[in-house]
């Protein structure tokens, strides 16, 4: 018997042998589109990656002067003065966390509260139609709101929540001092309505998500209708609830036109609601046209510097939060 | 064969795409345009905007190869980008100072070319008659130190007006401005304490109050907000028919501001100017003068290598001191006394 030898190699196409490496073999796999396919979305995905380490090497650059001049004092001196050419960042710190926090505080129960009515509880079509009237708010253009907030939501926080406040809880300090409407309860309140449509819109995706069977199971061992949805659903849909509130939260530290016309630009630390105060992005977007003197500008680069650093700690945080916190109850082994 | 047919015309369309963009980006870079025409860029100050605005579009109805482009991004902006070569000249509501002109390796012609008053505007529910205010009274109000509107400062001025007893909410720019420099020029020149805790320049650090952006944020929170106190132009006050006090000159007078008034102002700097142009004419003296006003200044280089665009510059700076002026009036600036008129002309002569 005379045994062919038929080469296994010859019988299969060239293309999807394992790749051999050496240009020839890179130019065959060029030729078949998945690798320009693959060199194409890597580019895409290091072009974005390039773009964040520029920004932050510009911003490194060109804050030079004032890390020279005040080095970490920058971070804790609360003196935002140009004349005297004695900048510190502790105030605008101060105002962008405290009105992210408030907001926050405000829109958490009420996003998580609509995207579990929409998710759970109200008929489909319904809950079809008012998430789209909801993304659309999410949609409007932050100096709308901004126009908004100093003519409607000013006036009405000034003459009848702002006093009822004073009244009613006035014992705290969150509560006293002057009242002028416009301050940092109205800039956390105008940031609430715009993060709250990015939390119910994320959070009722995530809830729809969650497999059927985990209600069903929750049903058929005899917890009520909320006591499923609460107990069972909502723990399975935490960690995209939780992305919600990141993103929700980066909104709210970078927005600019709303809150600089509603907070009262105030470099001040208050332990009062009432009371105006400032954002690092409202003083960028209020003194970097007319910045003269180059310890000025710099300054002004310095805090965006800053307000990048806090992002990234505060999403650094959201991780460890999201690990912590996941390792239990979602179902999955 | 499907899949390298994709992955050519892939490849193509990334290779076109690319090569497009390139092609508009180096287009955009190009040189001058055609024979004939001459375009000039300008930036800077905001509050000569409209009348800056009128001026480019009438000198080239009588030029039309003249194109003058002024982007309105700030007296700071104006003079970055002079520094950085990217415009032709300037423009800034506040005089340049010889360090910043060192700092800014500048060699400049400051031109002051019309005059703007600054007016404080008030929220006083129930009170029609204008308010009249002493420079005490005004430094005292933005330094913090009279917090009620029934003060005896304020009160003793305005004998028939009653007064309320509630908090005065004081309301500034938040945003650099050449306004923000009169107002406070004005108040280091008439209190030592303002001059030495505070200072004066287009971006300070306020001792009290609420920030607006923009001419058009004061008046909105002054608006909104009542029993407020506000500083905002005059033109924009006129405009927009918002109640504003008199202020008390150097003489003694309450005067109401107008243009009459800031010319009056304007008419005994020129006797200073001989020697620098950039003159503060805040609290002046002249019986009729409104103490806050001042001048805004095109900042032109000194040399010009650029025949065509030396030449296009300065005959519109001549044309900008003759028949220009007499346009200002029409949009409430005020225009410049003849004497300033006459030295901005001379120094014409020293850009080459």
């Amino acid at each position: 018997m005379s045994t062919i030898p038929v080469s296994t190699e010859a019988q299969i196409p060239p293309r999807l042998l394992a790749p051999r490496g050496g240009l020839s073999s890179f130019l065959q796999r060029l030729r078949s589109g998945d690798e320009i396919a693959h060199l194409i979305t890597l580019a895409f995905a290091a072009a974005t990656v390039l773009i964040t380490v520029l920004l932050v090497y510009e911003l490194w650059i060109h804050s030079a002067l004032p890390r020279q001049r005040f080095g970490w004092r920058f971070l804790v001196t609360s003196t935002w003065d140009p004349v005297f050419e004695n900048f510190g960042a502790l105030p605008f710190i101060f105002g962008t966390l405290v009105t992210s926090a408030v907001s926050l505080v405000l829109a958490l129960p009420l996003g998580v509260g609509a995207a579990i009515f929409l998710a759970e509880l109200a008929p489909p079509r319904v809950s079809q139609r008012l998430a789209f009237v909801i993304e659309l708010l999410a949609a409007v253009p932050s100096v709308i709101l901004g126009l908004l907030g100093i003519f409607l939501l000013v006036p009405f926080l000034r003459s009848e929540v702002e006093p009822f406040l004073k009244a009613t809880l006035g014992f705290l300090p969150l509560f006293q001092g002057q009242i002028y409407g416009i301050g940092l309860l109205a800039a956390s309140v105008i940031l609430t309505i715009m993060i709250i449509p990015f939390i119910i819109s994320i959070s009722r995706e995530v809830l729809l998500a969650v497999p059927v069977d985990q209600r069903e199971a929750a049903l058929a061992l005899g917890a009520t209708r909320w006591e499923a949805t609460w107990r069972v659903v909502v723990p399975y849909a935490k960690t995209g609830i939780y992305g919600s509130i990141f993103l929700a939260l980066a909104r709210a530290l970078g927005e600019t036109m709303a809150v600089t016309m509603v907070i009262g630009n105030d470099p001040r630390i208050s332990s009062s609601l009432f009371a105006p105060g400032y954002t690092i992005a409202a003083v960028i977007a209020n003194e970097f046209t007319e910045a003269t003197g180059n310890l000025y500008l710099q300054s002004l680069v310095e805090l965006g510097l800053v307000l990048f650093l806090v992002t990234i700690i505060i999403n650094a945080v959201a991780r460890v939060l999201i690990v912590v916190t996941t390792r239990r109850g979602t179902g999955r082994p | 064969m499907k899949m390298k047919l994709k992955g050519t015309i892939t490849a193509l369309a990334v290779t076109l795409a690319l090569v497009g963009i390139l092609a508009a980006c180096s287009q955009e870079n190009s040189g001058p345009s055609s024979s004939g025409t001459v375009t000039l860029n300008a930036a800077g100050a905001t509050f000569p905007y409209p009348i800056y605005s009128k001026w480019f579009s009438e000198y080239q109805k009588l030029h039309p190869n003249v194109a003058i482009n002024y982007q309105s991004i700030g007296s700071g902006g104006g003079i970055r980008q002079l520094h950085a070569g990217t415009v032709d000249f300037g423009a800034s509501d506040m005089p340049v100072k010889d360090d910043m002109l060192q700092q800014m390796n500048l060699h400049v012609v400051q031109f002051p070319t019309v005059l703007g008053a600054v007016v404080p505007s008030y929220n006083l529910p129930g009170i029609d008659e204008p308010l009249k205010f002493t420079p005490a009274a005004l430094a005292g109000i933005y330094l913090g130190k009279i917090t009620k509107w029934n003060a005896p400062e304020i009160q003793k001025n305005n004998p028939g007006v009653k007064l309320p007893a509630k908090d005065i909410t004081v309301v500034h720019r938040s945003d650099g401005s050449g306004t923000t420099f009169v107002w406070t020029d004005y108040l280091s020149k008439v209190s030592p304490e303002w001059k030495s805790k505070v200072g004066s320049n287009t971006s300070i650090q306020w001792p009290v109050g609420l920030g607006g952006k923009g001419n058009e944020g004061v008046a909105g929170i002054v608006k909104q907000t009542p029993y407020s106190i506000g500083y905002v132009e005059l033109i924009y006050a006129l405009q927009n028919k918002m109640p504003y006090g008199l202020v008390q000159n150097a003489s003694g007078n309450f005067v109401k501001a107008s243009l009459e008034t800031a010319e009056d102002a304007a008419a005994g700097a020129a006797s200073e100017m001989t020697n620098d142009v950039r003159v503060s004419i805040t609290n002046p003296p002249g019986k009729n003068a409104y103490p806050i006003c001042s001048f805004t200044y095109l900042l032109i280089p000194v040399q010009i290598p650029d025949a065509t665009k030396r030449d296009a510059i300065k005959d519109f700076l001549h044309w900008m001191l003759t028949d220009g002026q007499g346009m200002v009036e029409s949009l409430d600036y005020a225009q410049l006394p003849d004497a300033v008129k006459r030295i901005d002309v001379e120094h014409i002569s020293l850009i080459s």
